[in-house]
């Protein structure tokens, strides 16, 4: 069965795109529950799982790359317009 | 990891193949290492532009690339072309190579009186090495003699998503079996410096990963000047990298999550098991070389916008991050990322991977050997000719 998204490390708040994804649309998570997209979410590109607090870290890879720029939402679309690059990563 | 079956060497090493190779000492003998080429079937022509014109730290980077060409256990004898008057100086090499105990010969086309007659001679040569090499046959090696390279190029936003780690994977089980994966591309891992200190095996080891990703990122800054934050381009942005750690991290993916043993200079042989990081440019074709010269026996060179290339003795096996890829460039793909971790897990595509691996080491064509895919070899310089 084809997955809607890819986690890369069970430590990650954020989930990448297998497909475009449209805002309001329900996709599953590869572990188990859904998720819906708030925003657009072009393939490749990362989608939150959590909420994820103004200055929390953006885990992908198990790592941080970078610090969240505003509050992020579950579905929202995790990018440059709400991320900012990690002084300490 | 199973034992697979390569081909013994002098030194102990293990070869996946067993290529009798024509090395011009310099771009003056290309032509001449082209006609032994032409007149004996079956001997791999080492094209390169470089041996002569050359000081100082360059100089001792293509000596060691193309004398660790010569070494690389794919190779089962060499002929070497020299001019006369280049400082690349044929017995030179020479005398590298046949310290590993490897049948090589060696000529000059200024001695041997001009272009045919030196065509001729080689191609003499050429065949009686052939008929030795043809006598080396294959025995039980160990996944110890392994030594994996680690390649990405043309990447795109799921290269760092599916055939990386898939790649990872392989190279974590490689490890585990005691041999030795190469992860090379210094630039490609700048932003990363802390995570893989942090995996270094020890102190002085974390050291030279922090020198070796400083320097890459001084480089760029000196070649490209404010353009160098473009190490994360604009198309890596539209593909949904939001930072040059996001980028990296899917670079490093390619090398699991294995300690860091060794780092080491370009195309030089590690001493280390395990995973080892080799300094060198991104620039594909220039850090094969590397790889190559390093004595890896297979490459692993996963691609997103489809890159088709190869290299003159080593299989590389290419890994597309994308199924539109794949069934675009399907003659050119060995492996579809995205399809064989749909329903499967890592470890399952892992699997599958491993195999194939296994199976390219002990002959199987990859597809950029069938396509013939082994053009040139380009070499990484710090400065211009002179």
């Amino acid at each position: 069965m084809e997955q809607d998204v890819i986690i890369i490390n069970e430590a990650d708040n954020v989930a990448v795109a297998r497909r475009d994804i449209p805002a309001g649309e329900e996709v599953a998570l590869p572990t188990g529950g859904s998720l819906t997209a708030a925003a657009d979410i072009p393939r490749g590109h990362k989608v939150a799982l959590v909420a994820i607090a103004d200055g929390g870290r953006v885990i992908k890879y198990g790592e941080c790359i970078g610090v969240a720029g505003a509050d992020i939402g579950p579905g929202d679309w995790v990018h440059t317009h709400n991320i900012e690059a990690a002084d300490k990563p | 990891m199973r034992s697979f079956k390569g081909y013994p060497r002098p030194d102990g090493k293990v070869g996946a193949r067993n290529h009798v190779v024509v090395l011009p000492t310099v771009s003056c003998a290309n032509g001449v290492a082209g006609a032994i080429a032409r007149q004996v079937e079956g001997v791999v022509p080492l094209y390169h532009g470089h041996g002569c014109g050359r000081g100082g730290r360059d100089l001792e980077l293509h000596f060691r690339a193309l004398a660790g060409l010569l070494a690389n256990p794919n190779v089962a004898a060499a002929l070497l072309v020299g001019l006369g008057c280049e400082v690349m100086k044929a017995r030179f090499l020479a005398d590298t190579a046949e310290a590993g105990g490897k049948p090589v010969e060696h000529f000059e086309i200024q001695e041997a009186g001009g272009s045919r007659r030196a065509a001729q001679k080689g191609a003499a040569i050429a065949r009686s090495l052939l008929e030795t090499a043809s006598a080396c046959e294959r025995v039980e090696a160990s996944p110890q003699d392994l030594l994996l390279g680690l390649k990405c190029g043309g990447s795109d936003s799921l290269s760092g998503v599916t055939a990386n780690p898939l790649v990872g994977e392989v190279a974590d089980r490689v490890v585990a079996a005691g041999g030795t994966t190469v992860l090379t591309e210094s630039t490609e891992m700048i932003g990363t410096s802390h995570i893989l200190e942090r995996r270094a095996s020890d102190p002085e080891v974390a050291a030279r990963v922090k020198e070796m990703i400083e320097a890459a990122d001084r480089r760029t800054h000196e070649i490209m000047g404010p353009m160098a934050s473009l190490v994360i381009a604009p198309g890596n942005l539209e593909g949904g990298m939001s930072s040059i750690q996001e980028k990296s991290l899917g670079c490093i993916a390619k090398a699991g999550t294995s300690p860091v043993m060794q780092v080491v200079d370009y195309a030089e042989t590690p001493a280390a098991g395990g995973l080892v990081l080799m300094d060198g440019p991104g620039y594909d074709t220039e850090s094969m070389t590397g790889l190559a010269a390093a004595g890896v026996q297979v490459m692993m060179f996963t691609t997103g916008r489809g890159n088709p290339i190869g290299y003159p003795v080593v299989p590389v096996i290419k890994i597309a991050s994308n199924t539109p890829l794949f069934r675009t460039m399907e003659d050119d793909m060995d492996v579809d990322a995205e399809a064989a971790l749909d329903g499967a897990s890592l470890t399952g595509a892992g699997d599958a991977l491993e195999e194939l691996l296994l199976r390219v080491l002990e002959g199987e064509q990859t597809k950029a050997e069938l396509n013939g895919q082994d053009g040139i070899i380009c070499l990484y310089s710090t400065h211009s000719s002179f």
